[in-house]
């Protein structure tokens, strides 16, 4: 199975929908990589434009967010935005069940914690980074001078789509 | 234990049931527009799995930006048009013949009571109205639609949303769901189906019931519907005329999609309307919502009448009661697109056009355009937007621009005086 993790960055906010991780202009672009430069361009965090140049989001490979991310348009350009840019993993206490289906459906991962514990992953400061062990369930989480665990409990026929490499090929397998 | 509506639906769909809490159904209408449709065709063509399940359960339109703005969008409407050629796609709607996909499909009968439907997008919701199974989905589940006809799904949680007492005058579905939204908050209903009963929705016409059912995405649900009945056999009369003897027996035959007295609710709500105000939205989220006279004042730079929420015939015809012998504000951009052919005819012969434009309005073709800032309408920073749409997320209609939602009777309040306005004096005045 596909190993997932890497760099964490957070973004510290609710309901960020799916019209701020791709703006609507792009829909018109018919290729995933013409989405590369402009994932979350339009965010808007605590009244200032986000930086999307900033050196450690730039390198991300984990999200960590709030609750009901990918609210919204079903616009599954949200995820693949995600995807041309490596971020293979999202983490929150909650998601929008469209934009979870959706990176289930791509065979890559939106995970739901509970809310002490993402709560406690927003403590970390530093360079911080996260390894998910999908066969028990364990976010390992690493800064300079910590390590921590976090369970979660991802739906069967999720995992199964990820095992499969998304559901595509599960569907045109099984169906 | 009795069934819900939503239950029943899938219980009558169910192809594969890979874990208890995982249903796989067969879905009978695979709708597609040009947004969320050519990158799902690109990679079938790619993968050598140029196909489709049946070329009868597709319904494909042309509605987001049309006619085409640019190289971009011309070339996203060339891979569908060819696409429904190649698979003879009976029901592809072109230029001339298009509308925003989710007032086409149910004027042309595609959606039936009982029916399950999946979209590329969010709010395909609107067709529970019929008392359907409708969900917005992301291009891979459409992808499989195509090619398979299924849909995987949660098993559906419902939560029954009963709509009590008088609706007052000037107060419509649009405030209903707005007010709901409030209430509920925008991930309230998040993986649940929310069926919206109560005597105030079943005097509902199919219009207002989509209105509603549009909107339940805002709260985060999987889809909204309502319970099928004589409204329902009625509107879809001319479709089904050779299945039924009468309106009746139809809604009669209907009935064994209704839930069942003893089914089970993961919640229930009840909304008393008696004393509802016009719901305006403000700030950036759609359950951002205020009662119209704690806005009224707020300046407005355009007016925007359309889309899958309010392009009908009945919400132009709400409008234009208050636009008739008045004019737009010299500050105001007054913009309506009726949703789709049928309805723009129709309002010509109501000369309801004649009336959006000796206002000042400047009337557009049916096309989704501006409600998602694609087109057509486009906000300038710093401008605010009354409009009749569902989404007033931050940029939505253009970068820094500001969207309040809001009812078509309050949105030409709202072009008229150029402020945010209760429109209720305004009429029949």
């Amino acid at each position: 199975m596909k190993k997932f993790g890497g760099p964490a960055f957070f973004i510290n906010r609710d309901d960020i929908n799916t019209d701020e991780i791709i703006p609507a202009k792009y829909l018109t672009e018919i290729t995933k990589r013409a989405l590369q430069p402009h994932l979350l361009e339009d965010l808007i965090l605590d009244g200032k434009a986000f930086d999307t140049s900033a050196p450690a989001f730039q390198k991300a490979q984990v999200l960590v967010t709030r609750s009901n991310f990918g609210c919204g348009s079903s616009r599954e350009h949200a995820v693949w935005a995600l995807e041309v840019n490596d971020i293979n993993v999202v983490i929150g206490t909650s998601f929008a069940r469209i934009f979870r289906q959706n990176m289930f459906n791509c065979g890559i991962l939106a995970i739901e914690l509970a809310e002490n514990d993402v709560n406690q992953l927003l403590t970390f400061s530093g360079e911080i980074t996260i390894d998910i062990d999908l066969e028990n369930e364990k976010i390992i989480a690493k800064s300079d001078d910590h390590t921590e665990e976090f369970t979660f409990s991802l739906n069967p026929f999720d995992k199964e789509l990820v095992g499969a490499g998304g559901w595509l090929a599960y569907a045109d397998q099984k169906y | 234990m009795g069934q819900t509506i939503a239950e029943k639906i899938f219980v009558a769909h169910l192809r594969d049931n890979p874990t208890p809490d995982n249903m796989v159904i067969d879905i009978d209408v695979i709708m597609c527009h040009e947004i969320t449709t050519p990158i799902a065709i690109m990679d079938l063509v790619d993968k050598g799995m140029d196909r489709v399940v049946d070329p009868d359960r597709i319904k494909a339109v042309i509605d987001h930006v049309t006619p085409p703005k640019d190289s971009k969008t011309a070339t996203q409407a060339k891979i569908m048009r060819e696409w429904a050629r190649r698979h003879k796609i009976n029901d592809f709607f072109d230029i001339g013949h298009n509308g925003v996909c989710h007032a086409l499909f149910p004027e042309k009968g595609f959606i039936r009571p009982g029916n399950t439907v999946i979209m590329g997008d969010s709010h395909t919701c609107t067709h529970g109205a019929f008392g359907a199974f409708a969900a917005g989905v992301g291009t891979t589940d459409l992808e499989v639609g195509i090619l398979k006809g299924v849909c995987a799904f949660r098993k559906p949680a419902s939560m029954k949303v009963e709509v009590t007492g008088t609706l007052p005058s000037g107060v419509y579905a649009k405030d209903i769901i707005l007010n709901i939204i409030k209430t509920l908050t925008v991930n309230g209903a998040t993986d649940m189906v929310m069926e919206f009963c109560g005597p105030v929705v079943e005097a509902m016409n199919m219009s207002s019931r989509m209105t509603l059912c549009n909107m339940s995405v805002e709260a985060g649900a999987t889809s909204g519907l309502c319970l099928p009945d004589k409204v329902t056999a009625e509107y879809l009369w001319p479709f089904i005329q050779d299945d039924y003897s009468s309106v009746e027996e139809a809604a009669a035959d209907y009935k064994k999609w209704h839930s069942d007295v003893d089914a089970d609710y993961a919640q229930t709500i009840t909304i008393d309307v008696s004393n509802l105000e016009p719901q305006v939205t403000h700030q950036y989220k759609p359950d951002q919502v205020k009662d119209i006279s704690e806005l009224a004042g707020t300046t407005i730079d355009q007016v925007y009448i359309g889309s899958c929420t309010n392009g009908r015939i009945e919400d132009i015809r709400e409008a234009a009661s208050i636009l008739k012998g008045r004019q737009v504000a010299d500050t105001v951009r007054g913009i309506l697109t009726p949703a789709t052919p049928a309805i723009y005819s129709q309002a010509l012969d109501e000369g309801l056009i004649k009336i959006f434009m000796d206002a000042g309005f400047c009337v557009l073709n049916p096309t989704c355009g501006a409600c998602l800032g694609m087109s057509s309408g486009v906000l300038a920073e710093g401008e605010s937007c009354a409009s009749t749409t569902n989404r007033n997320f931050n940029g939505r209609m253009g970068k820094g621009g500001m969207v309040h939602l809001m009812s078509p009777l309050s949105a030409a309040a709202a072009a008229v005086t150029g402020q945010i306005t209760d429109p209720r004096p305004m009429m029949n005045a």
